[in-house]
């Protein structure tokens, strides 16, 4: 074995010293290119007088990782064009729906982006524990004291640090209905709780079609929708207060106010008079994948479905017009105190590996109304943004519009997916897999909640 | 492995090299007649009953792959099953249009970019190992050395090693020898993981060529280099092939490998992340994998009808003494 491992280290030296030689000449073309590509494509000229803050870049390169692609991806690298633009600066981008999984891997290889969008608050802490992430510079903290709200300066902090700056947000406390059918069925968007179960049991007895349509099946995520709607219960029957704790594990899971929340909830989604909307009986909610879920609103064969702003894209992929007076529209996910309006959402926080002088200019930019609003502008629907300098005007989709008007609500009370700031253990698998049991198996509220206690790392 | 090997020495001559498909024209009395036999021996109605019933089962969810990727309206994909497209009064709703959207590309750039970044990726990626694992198959079998056989168990024992387990000690390494983000991780990385595979398989086949043929070269003067040129070389052919039919489809079909040292950018990206992303980034559009999944395949399927031959010939190979 031990001459296996010296001569297969020779054969590897040699060949690795015949690739770092190519590799150079490789990369000395490609730089070429890129910094042609870029110059060549800037058709518009952007004001540039709000970037003069950060300076000449030109022939520095910053590289980003978001979990952002395709479409989405393409949006992102659109809005940093007016950055490009003004400081000659270079980015990098690269967008992996693998990011979860493999982030902490290139931190530890040392072959990390010098600017990382983390998806949950949890990950980011995750890697502020390995000692990588920087501090965020002043005129990045000084752009979050200024535009977000202490809540989302919270969740990219890490032990009272701010680490990351927010970047986009949705909103997950929406019901999505159809004005029209609503309208021929004489029914009103409810205001309180009651209101929104007295409107069920009405679709009930009118008994054209069953009220709420739902579905939590996502492959290996299985799940993760039916705790938003558990997330959502506990805001709303305990309350943001009980919620942080319940989240931050002060009071158990099986607490019997998080209990009384599952058991709300199961006035809705566990009544076969209630569910599943054209699909079938409650145990269907398990094998209903989400992206299908909520379509059959535009057959008619379903009211209700409650699911986050970025569902609109869905929506809108089915040829349906989402808007106020369109074919399908959302209303905020009501609660019975009308003093609090908790909203449940999620969001990205923009963490840096590097401290040169451009990674510290793209990270501010990154958390200024500039580029929020460049991002409003390029992007045709399902992104939106806590940051209170956007102008609502800028996003073109009116559900992003009615999603930043909750955000920017000075009375609302914004809380971060709980599943995603409980440990991955919890988080993302024993509430999953309880939650799917509890629909797929038909198990009891307490015995949920047990199991998913037990499952918390003690 | 004593499964792949066995075959060679249990004496099924007939289907060997020399005699498989080309046993009419090997002149040889007799041999059409052992052929005959064992495949008498080898068949069975029952078996090719089993085995046909076995294949079409085994096709039926790849076509109806292939038949949801022609269906044009989204909504029947989500609400209907394939079968139903067969149905004569649907097949109106055949259209060509996921195919167009997946190669026009309505994201940040269409599948025929990503092609070409598979095919780059592929090539070396396949050639390295074979060149390197011929050289050290050849040593291997044909040179005596002291502890050659405890290093060719180590080498095969490295089979074993899970590639999850080498990955963030590789990229490591790769970052410190600044060779990240270009194609040499995804070509050195590939090789490295198929190479104690590669030098088994390419061993096994070599031992089992005659040392007579061998020695009688030496006798006429040729030094190894001619021996490997003139002799060894031109009987690997159906193994060489074959080991490069096995190692294309696992690098072709890698997701894991290029996007943990690659990294999902449009210049180093295979085609699978590119059909990985195509559904967005919350699987809004996932009926156009079936069409991307068509696409992708098209190469593998032409390389191993390219090369089946040699594949089952490869497979039985070793048997040149028959």
């Amino acid at each position: 074995m031990k001459r296996s491992i010296g001569s297969s280290a020779i054969a590897i030296g040699l060949g690795l010293a015949l690739a770092v030689s190519m590799a150079a000449c490789g990369n000395n073309d490609k730089d070429k290119d890129n910094t042609g590509a870029s110059k060549g494509g800037g058709d518009t000229k952007a004001d540039c007088a709000a970037y003069e803050q950060y300076g000449d870049l030109s022939g520095k390169s910053i590289s980003v990782y978001t979990t952002f692609v395709d479409v989405e991806g393409a949006s992102y690298e659109e809005s940093f064009k007016p950055f490009e633009e003004c400081t000659g600066a270079e980015i990098k981008y690269e967008g992996s729906k693998s990011l979860t999984a493999d982030v902490l891997g290139r931190i530890e290889a040392g072959a990390v982006a010098d600017i990382v969008a983390f998806p949950q608050p949890g990950l980011l802490q995750q890697a502020v524990a390995t000692g990588k992430v920087l501090e965020a510079p002043g005129a990045v903290a000084t752009n979050v004291d200024q535009y977000w709200t202490a809540s989302w300066r919270d969740y990219g902090s890490v032990d009272g640090k701010l680490y990351a700056a927010p970047l986009g947000a949705s909103v997950k406390s929406l019901v999505w209905y159809s004005p029209d059918a609503f309208a021929q069925a004489g029914y009103s968007v409810p205001e309180t709780w009651d209101d929104l179960l007295a409107l069920t049991s009405q679709i009930v007895e009118d008994g054209v079609a069953k009220p709420w349509c739902a579905g939590i099946a996502d492959g290996d995520a299985t799940g993760w929708v039916a705790t938003d709607w558990v997330e959502d219960m506990v805001l709303r029957s305990a309350g943001p207060e009980v919620y942080d704790q319940w989240v931050s594990h002060v009071i158990p899971f099986n607490d019997a106010k998080i209990v009384g929340s599952l058991t709300e909830m199961s006035k809705i989604l566990r009544d076969d008079k209630n569910v599943n909307a054209g699909i079938g009986d409650i145990k269907s909610i398990a094998a209903t994948s989400w992206t299908d879920a909520g379509t059959p609103i535009l057959d008619g064969q379903c009211f209700l479905h409650r699911q986050a702003s970025f569902y609109g894209g869905n929506f809108a992929d089915e040829g349906a017009s989402v808007a106020e007076g369109g074919d399908v529209w959302a209303f905020y996910l009501p609660s019975n105190d009308p003093s609090r309006k908790p909203i449940l959402g999620g969001g990205d926080f923009v963490a840096a590996f590097a401290d040169r002088p451009e990674v510290v200019a793209f990270q501010t930019f990154l958390s200024s109304p500039e580029w929020a609003n460049a991002k409003a502008k390029v992007t045709e629907g399902g992104w939106t943004t806590a940051n209170n300098g956007l102008e609502k005007g800028n996003l073109k989709s009116p559900v992003d519009q009615l999603a930043f008007g909750l955000l920017s609500d000075p009375s609302a009370e914004f809380r971060f997916d709980g599943s995603d700031l409980m440990p991955a253990s919890v988080g993302s698998d024993a509430f999953w897999k309880q939650m799917t049991a509890y629909f797929a198996e038909g198990k009891s509220e307490q015995a949920v909640a047990d199991a998913i206690e037990a499952a918390w790392p003690k | 492995m004593s499964g792949l090997a066995a075959p060679a020495e249990s004496g099924i001559r007939g289907t060997g090299p020399g005699n498989g498909g080309r046993g009419a024209r090997s002149g040889r009395p007799g041999g059409g007649d052992r052929a005959a036999a064992a495949k008498r021996r080898l068949t069975s109605p029952w078996a090719s009953a089993i085995a046909v019933a076995i294949g079409l089962v085994w096709s039926v969810p790849t076509f109806g792959l292939l038949v949801t990727s022609f269906r044009g309206s989204v909504k029947d994909i989500r609400t209907t099953g394939w079968w139903e497209a067969l149905n004569p009064s649907n097949w109106g709703g055949f259209s060509l249009d996921h195919y167009r959207t997946v190669l026009s590309g309505s994201g940040t750039a269409n599948l025929a970019d990503y092609f070409i970044n598979s095919i780059v990726m592929t090539l070396p990626a396949v050639i390295i190992p074979i060149f390197l694992a011929l050289l050290a198959a050849y040593a291997f079998a044909w040179l005596d050395f002291k502890g050659s056989n405890i290093l060719f168990v180590g080498i095969f024992a490295l089979q074993v090693v899970p590639i999850q387990v080498a990955m963030v000690p590789l990229l490591t390494q790769y970052v410190n020898l600044g060779l990240n983000a270009s194609f040499w991780v995804l070509w050195l990385s590939h090789a490295m993981f198929g190479l104690p595979l590669a030098i088994f398989l390419l061993h096994n086949f070599m031992k089992d060529i005659p040392r007579s043929l061998v020695e009688a070269a030496r006798v006429d003067g040729a030094g190894h280099v001619t021996i490997f040129f003139r002799i060894i070389l031109p009987l690997m052919v159906p193994a060489i092939a074959s080991f490069a039919i096995f190692q294309f489809l696992w690098v072709w079909n890698d997701l894991l490998v290029a996007l943990a040292f690659g990294g999902n950018t449009p210049d180093l990206a295979p085609i699978t992340a590119r059909l990985a992303d195509m559904a967005g980034s919350l699987g809004a559009k996932w009926h156009l994998l079936s069409a991307g999944a068509f696409v992708s395949m098209i190469v593998p399927v032409a390389v191993f009808l390219g090369l089946q031959r040699y594949f089952v010939r490869g497979l039985l190979a070793g048997s040149v003494k028959g």
